[in-house]
């Protein structure tokens, strides 16, 4: 427990994990965009795209393995914080379309023109800026999980009450995106985006950078659950999930350790979200289906949870198969086979793929006294 | 603050505690004076354990007063709060940190500055690791100092909790059954560790075994259905006849 914490993290665990990761940032942009398509070395970018939204899934599932894993928090409404940073960075697209929508209308977007709004409502103000737009990627999930944990964990909501009520959450936003006045483009969602920083989203260049940038920021968001894990705020996390009510007793205010970690996760969800928008194209309210932010749960439950390279592992392995399944004849049973899945893993490998080799492994939580 | 008004460690006053109709606290009245080491026996659903979630800020009385220091109302205070103020207190069944090390339980339970923000650039000091040390020796733990405490056996984590208590530096300890499922030897080993810690702080320790309470050699107060029926030396409650009863009768 001495040197610097941002020191610390770098260890045995974290310096081969991200050097892999540079790896895959540096590398898969470069045999996709400088090779030739008949060469054996190309990658399609087909698989650049599918890949890099997997990298988004992977920085989802990191922040819900950084509150589960460690703290004991089981979301299943962490889909709400993704399809939030979604929303933001999908204004941002929206607006940069100007006047080559359908109705060309240089401010308003498609859907609002149809809708026969006169004006733009203020909270689309300043989403043009591209700046704006990343500064609310982070600070909408970060202040709604503020709000949201600032009134659950004061009033003590653990467990299974807290599991429901952020699903309660999840879905009442669904509604809500749902409605065409609540001025997100209803069920359609935002979508026809144009260019990002006046690059073309649809260009292989630009799908190239985006994947290196969800690998950047999966890379970083690891780096900050490693610092956060191996600090000493993170020995209270795990104290916490251990015993809540002993940590109490001990003098610390469990309520702000909770919360601190748990919008911390947001943002990074927010984060996954906004990069996951401009390279599948599309943002609707399904994003926050309660069954997103439960499929999420399981990609970490199959990594192992508590481990946070598991939850990358998990994420992409689970949407690897998800892909492969779904598009072939077994696609009806996808569902089946992923819960089969989540019930082989609970029985078989209750520490998942990676099974806490690394850190102090998940006892089983157990209440205090 | 409010100027004190007694000269009692701990002062509970007419504490009464019901869960649904059922009086668990009754009309409890106790004074711990400071440096004392006290014993409270008590058959099962005496409201022992009660009493201490009373104290420590788990449970809320209806009515009655409770003072630390003379000064600190305990009833309006949450636990975080009176744990800051020096009240430490170890379960009744052992409640360790599973998956941290020995050594990781009693770092966090050093005293020190518990917020977030610090914990998350928190070094440790050679003070720190020194402090670690001397208590890992008092609790003869030193040989486990890196084992998982969820793998200890359940003496080690008895002591374990009685040692993540002594790293707190509280000024009152709430000791609730230290001795429960110990062998004999561990029982007279905790019998010294807790009379090395009465040296120079104030103790209240429940426990059934009456073999282990003798040994403590302290005053006793003996607890039935919420409230005390006996107050003395050992010899004196387990002479007195209500006691008999309430131990014999059932
Ligand atoms: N949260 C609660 N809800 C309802 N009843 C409770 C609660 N806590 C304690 N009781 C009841 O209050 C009574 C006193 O319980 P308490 O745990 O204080 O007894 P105790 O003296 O510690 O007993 P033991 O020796 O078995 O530990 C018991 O009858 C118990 O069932
Ligand atoms: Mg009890």
């Amino acid at each position: 427990m001495t040197g610097s914490p941002l020191i610390r993290a770098l260890d045995r665990v974290s310096i081969p994990f991200l050097g892999l990761l540079a790896a895959i940032a540096i590398v898969v942009p470069v045999l996709n965009l400088a090779m030739s398509p008949l060469s054996a070395w190309y990658v399609p970018t087909y698989l650049v795209s599918l890949f890099g939204k997997y990298f988004c899934y992977a920085l989802l599932a990191l922040a819900i393995d950084l509150i589960w894993g460690y703290c004991g928090i089981l979301s299943l409404g962490h889909g709400a914080f993704f399809a939030l940073g979604g929303y933001a960075m999908g204004m941002y697209l929206m607006r940069q379309i100007g006047t080559r929508g359908v109705y060309a209308d240089p401010i308003l977007p498609d859907f609002m023109v149809f809708l026969n709004w006169p004006a733009l409502p203020v909270y689309w103000y300043g989403f043009q800026h591209f700046a704006y737009a990343a500064l609310m990627v982070v600070l909408v999930p970060g202040l709604l999980a503020f709000v949201f944990g600032w009134f659950a964990f004061r009033s003590r909501v653990t467990g299974v009450y807290l599991s429901i009520i952020t699903q309660a959450l999840t879905f009442a936003l669904m509604l809500g995106f749902f409605r065409n006045n609540f001025g997100f483009g209803g069920n359609n969602g935002l979508t026809d985006f144009k260019d990002i920083l006046g690059f073309n989203v649809q260009s292989d260049a630009t799908r190239a950078a985006l994947f290196a940038a969800s690998v950047v920021a999966l890379g970083i968001g690891f780096y900050l659950c490693r610092v956060i894990v191996r600090s000493k705020f993170g020995k209270v996390l795990i104290a916490i999930r251990d015993a809540e009510a002993r940590t109490r007793f001990l003098g610390y205010r469990v309520e702000s350790y909770k919360l601190l970690v748990f919008t911390v996760s947001a943002c990074m969800a927010g984060i996954a979200g906004a990069l996951y928008v401009p390279q599948v194209g599309i943002i609707n309210p399904s994003e926050f289906a309660p069954a997103n932010s439960i499929e999420a749960v399981i990609w970490v439950a199959v990594g192992g949870r508590g481990t946070l390279v598991g939850a990358v592992i998990g994420a992409i392995l689970v949407n690897y198969a998800k892909t492969t399944f779904t598009s072939g004849a077994l696609a009806p049973y996808w569902l089946f086979m992923l819960g089969g899945l989540f019930v082989a893993v609970t029985l078989l490998l209750p520490r998942g793929i990676v099974g806490g080799a690394q850190d102090p492994g998940i006892a089983q939580p157990r209440p205090a006294e | 603050m409010e100027p004190r008004t007694t000269s009692a460690l701990l002062y509970l006053n007419g504490v009464t505690v019901s869960f649904d109709g059922f009086r668990a606290l009754d009309n409890l009245s106790l004074a711990i004076e400071p440096g004392e080491m006290r014993a409270i026996i008590g058959p099962n659903g005496a409201g022992k354990t009660t009493k201490m979630d009373v104290v420590t800020g788990k449970t809320r009385p209806d009515g009655g007063e409770v003072y630390f220091d003379g000064t600190f109302d305990l009833t309006s205070l949450d636990e975080t709060e009176i744990a800051e103020l020096g009240v430490g207190r170890k379960f009744q069944k052992p409640t360790v940190f599973d998956s941290h090390s020995v050594e990781n339980n009693l770092r966090l339970a050093l005293k020190g500055d518990r917020r977030a923000r610090k914990a998350l650039s928190w070094r440790e000091s050679e003070d720190e690791r020194q402090r670690i040390d001397r208590l890992l020796e008092t609790t003869q733990l030193g040989a486990v100092r890196d084992t998982i405490a969820g793998g200890l056996a359940h003496g080690q984590k008895q002591w374990l909790e009685i040692g993540m208590l002594l790293a707190q530096d509280p000024k009152l300890l709430l000791v609730d059954e230290p001795v429960a499922g110990m062998t004999d030897a561990e029982t007279r080993q905790t019998v010294e560790l807790l009379k090395e810690i009465n040296r120079d702080r104030t103790l209240v320790v429940v426990e059934h075994d009456m073999a282990f309470v003798r040994e403590l050699d302290v005053k006793v107060t003996v607890l039935h259905e919420g409230s005390v029926i006996a107050e003395g030396s050992i010899d004196q409650v387990s002479a007195n006849e209500r006691v008999i009863e309430v131990y014999l009768g059932r």
